[in-house]
């Protein structure tokens, strides 16, 4: 018998992804930015997703983010323009602001389930953008908030350590400030899917009864997984809000919020990396298409059912059946 | 002193009293059975019992404590642990995920720590599992515990729902109708984890329909009839009570003479 290497087959895989992400990609598009800006805004959508993933972890349809995307983005353009922060400091507290309106929406509606909760989260959406057209005091209304300067840069001691992004090539900037964004986000939920936590969310997702009579505390937990949503949630909200200099009430609307779930769902359910593959494969295949024009929803539409029917665990059960294949083959070999 | 205490304990649903000024009080170490016909309301005071409903009136007392109206999961952290009617159980994890998670609230380590992995937390996992396996073996599931919980059989379905009820460590555990939809053998399996779960220290509570295994296995019984109790006794005296029987066979009619 051969022993297990030390390195494995997926840690191999991984790395080899995170050199093409961080290396071969951003030095073949650098040229061209419009290319960059897709890679950079379906990174940050892989991000919003992540949370909208965890909802559906604990066993709740969200078609909310983007309503919580919105109030991150406000949040992040108001402090940066309004209270003139860094960027820097803007991005966490906007995040932090999502999750705190996360939490007080949540409390009260996390008891739904199903079509009910799927059904408030729809409207949280348009609920949003009307309260940005109608706080004009604060919002700017229609006419939204402009101006937002671009990230400056992040100096210790005479050290910086990020550079300021208007000296830099800012879309290349944005691309690997997305990255990271990506990188630690997923991180973070592995580990939190993988630990006991990720255990007790399950539970929920199972059967919230049975876990109550077991000492769990659902109502805390769901806020918590809720709370997570839209912390990410506001982070990509503020983070495209300073790409683009502004925001508009209608910045994120009820069709982001639907595609935030599809991504999740066309990624896989059960897999933590199926939002990265979901907003990756969707939103750059939305993009490719654009050379049909008006033809471009329909097939898109065409391509999101066929996934659906075919591929109900989403795209990443694709790998499960591959290795089955796989496996079927080598007996077969044996044979 | 009684372990649990109900004392006049009243629900209702509109104008329908469920649960119709019941008392009674367990002993620490009984098998304590309610029975009662369909809609005696034996359901509802189990939800009671164990905090799942709010009473309209009247209280729980567990261990000199009021644990009425507190939330499931404090009552079950206090010690009363509920199981389920159905087949209530995590049906896409393994049994020994079952059982392993059913610890939770025995856990040291804070979410946090569950997070970073903290010596605590690390050895919170190491007992959990340890004990998974423990009490799997003591109820007899220990060749399944690899199987995905969905596949198992009836009966180890409901013998999985009590080594959850089991792993949350309680001192009383609420069974609900452990012995429902079994043939003779299988009921006598259950009849023995039950007698294994008590053994262990446990007060057990009972709702029951299967009354040849009530009537072997209950130390003491109360029976409901529209949500009153109209007796209380052994098993024994709960056979010969005439308010009983004409409960469950009805009233003789004298007057045609049967």
């Amino acid at each position: 018998m051969q022993g297990k290497p030390a390195i494995s087959k997926t840690q191999l895989g991984i790395a080899a992804l995170l050199v093409v992400y961080l290396v071969v990609l951003p030095w073949i598009f650098a040229g061209k930015p419009y290319f960059l800006g897709i890679l950079t805004t379906a990174s940050v959508l892989s991000v919003m997703s992540a949370g909208v993933w965890l909802t559906f972890y604990i066993g709740r349809i969200n078609i909310g983010q983007g309503a919580f995307a919105l109030v991150g983005g406000y949040a992040g353009a108001l402090l940066m323009t309004d209270a003139g922060l860094s960027f820097w400091l803007a991005l966490p507290l906007a995040g932090l602001v999502s999750a705190v309106v996360g939490i007080l929406i949540g409390l009260p509606i996390l008891r739904l389930r199903g079509v009910y909760f799927a059904m408030l989260t729809l409207s949280l959406t348009e609920t949003a953008r009307l309260t940005a057209q109608s706080l004009g005091w604060l919002t700017g209304g229609a006419k939204g908030v402009l101006n937002i300067p671009l990230p400056g840069a992040i100096e210790i001691f005479g050290l910086t350590l990020v550079p300021d992004f208007r000296e830099v090539h800012t879309h290349l900037a944005f691309y690997f400030l997305a990255a990271v964004l990506l990188i630690a986000t997923f991180a973070a939920m592995y580990r939190l899917v993988h630990s006991r936590i990720g255990w007790l969310f399950r539970s929920l997702q199972q059967n919230e009864e049975l876990a109550s009579s077991i000492g769990v505390n659902i109502a805390y937990l769901r806020v918590i997984a809720f709370a997570i949503s839209s912390f990410l949630a506001g982070i990509g909200g503020a983070f495209f809000v300073a790409m683009q200099q502004s925001v508009y009430p209608n910045t994120f609307q009820v069709q982001d919020s639907i595609f935030f779930m599809l991504y999740c769902f066309l990624g896989g359910l059960g897999y933590v990396l199926g939002p990265i593959v979901g907003a990756f494969v969707l939103f750059l295949s939305f993009e490719m298409l654009q050379g049909f024009n008006q033809y471009q929803p329909l097939i898109y539409s065409l391509i999101m059912i066929g996934l659906m029917l075919f591929l109900p665990d989403g795209l990443l059960s694709l790998r499960r059946e591959w290795a089955e294949r796989r496996r079927r083959a080598a007996r077969e070999a044996e044979a | 002193m009684a372990i649990l205490e109900v004392q006049s304990l009243t629900k209702r649903f509109g104008g329908l009293a469920a649960v119709n000024d019941v008392a009674f009080s367990v002993e620490p170490g009984q098998i304590f059975t309610i029975i009662g016909p369909n809609g005696a309301g034996k359901s509802t005071l189990f939800k009671l019992i164990a905090s799942f409903l709010r009473p309209t009136s009247g209280e729980v007392i567990f261990d000199g404590e009021r644990i009425t109206a507190l939330a499931p999961h404090v009552a079950a952290r206090k010690g009363v642990v509920r199981t389920f009617q159905e087949t209530t159980i995590f049906k896409d994890m393994s049994v020994r995920d079952n059982v392993v998670i059913a610890h939770h609230l025995r856990s040291r380590a804070s979410l946090p720590g569950f997070y970073f992995a903290s010596a605590a937390a690390r050895a919170d996992e190491a007992r959990f599992r340890d004990s998974a396996e423990e009490i799997l073996d003591y109820l007899g599931l220990g060749h399944v515990k690899e199987e995905t919980a969905r596949n198992l059989p009836h009966g180890y379905l409901r013998a999985l729902g009590m080594a959850i009820g089991l792993a949350a460590e309680p001192k009383v555990l609420l069974l609900d109708e452990p012995f429902a939809g079994m043939n003779q053998e299988e009921t006598q399996q259950a009849v023995e984890r039950v007698y294994g779960i008590r053994d262990r220290g446990v007060t057990v509570l009972l709702v029951e329909h299967d009354m040849a295994a009530v009537m072997q296995i209950s130390d003491r019984i109360v029976v409901l009839n529209f949500g009153q109790k109209i007796a209380e006794g052994t098993p024994q005296e709960i056979q010969n009570d005439e308010a009983v029987i004409e409960a469950y066979l009805g009233r003789e009619d004298e007057e045609l003479g049967i």
